[in-house]
């Protein structure tokens, strides 16, 4: 069980949405994770799209480690699913979203903010098939996390 | 390449929403997946806020060039295909299973949890899989 937390989630929401402005209006580029990473592993990209999907990611891990420096405890520890769990649900969240061309953020975030059908698509289908495994990871299966 | 500070800035701002919002804790993300359990609403007003801010924002960003580029780089692509639905499915289970989605996952490296980078190497190696077998975007 966790509390429901509005106002955190509100204004973690309003920070997403502005770093996402941010990039369209310094370098025209949408704040998708997946795809400023898997690009990088395509191994097809050079000079400044490189540069810009690197310094993106070291920001993203600026901010965990001040997050893992400043937080004041407790900090949500990770998940307790098994490990061949971890590796398989890394592995459906990789090919899955280099496949869709894009995560939460991408499609959910930066699609949805432009109008794109397919995001709202891809959103709705990622949405409902998260759920429908929650749901059978708890509650028809039963043997899962509390 | 000009205004990385721009892009590492963004890149910070992301992080830090994401850990403000909650969608670093699996928990809670597998709670607000969980509609007939305990519904932990939480992460649908980040989403909502998210969009809420975007959309307008980027509507006016639209109007002229970006400050150092000289196009926005905007998928021509509109709508749903097969390929999109089935990796949108695949990801979505992934998501559900363990509760990370990619940049929460990321962030969470330094926290250096032994599960989370079990996580993030096999995250990244479906990601080289689908580039492998041709099925990923620069194909």
């Amino acid at each position: 069980m966790t509390e429901f937390t509005p106002l955190p989630s509100l204004l973690g929401g309003l920070l997403i949405g502005l770093s996402a402005t941010l990039l369209m209006w310094s370098h025209g580029r949408i704040a998708g994770i997946s795809g400023v990473v898997g690009g990088l592993l395509d191994g097809a990209t050079r000079g400044e799209d490189r540069s810009f999907r690197v310094w993106f990611l070291v920001g993203l891990l600026s901010a965990g480690i001040l997050w893992s420096q400043l937080s004041t405890p407790p900090q949500p520890g990770p998940t307790t699913a098994p490990v061949w769990l971890v590796v398989v649900g890394g592995l459906l969240v990789g090919f899955g979203t280099r496949l869709g061309n894009g995560c939460t953020s991408g499609h959910g975030v930066c699609g949805i903010s432009r109008g794109a059908p397919r995001s709202l698509w891809a959103t709705g289908i990622f949405l409902l098939t998260a759920m429908g495994t929650v749901y059978l990871l708890r509650h028809a299966v039963g043997g899962g996390q509390p | 390449m000009k205004g990385a500070f721009v892009v590492w800035l963004a890149g910070l701002l992301f992080g830090v929403g994401l850990f403000s919002a909650g969608m670093t804790d699996p928990r809670k993300v597998q709670n607000f997946l969980d509609v007939f359990g305990n519904w932990d609403p939480s992460l649908a007003l980040v989403l909502g806020a998210a969009i809420a801010t975007h959309a307008p924002l980027l509507a006016l960003v639209r109007r002229r060039k970006p400050l150092f580029a000289r196009t926005f780089q905007i998928p021509a692509k509109r709508h749903a295909d097969q390929r999109l639905l089935g990796g949108a499915a695949l990801f979505g289970i992934g998501w559900g299973l363990i509760g990370y989605c990619p940049g929460p996952a990321l962030v969470n490296l330094p926290t250096l949890h032994a599960s989370v980078w079990a996580f993030v190497a096999a995250m990244l190696a479906g990601m080289w899989i689908a580039h492998w077998v041709g099925l990923s975007k620069s194909r």
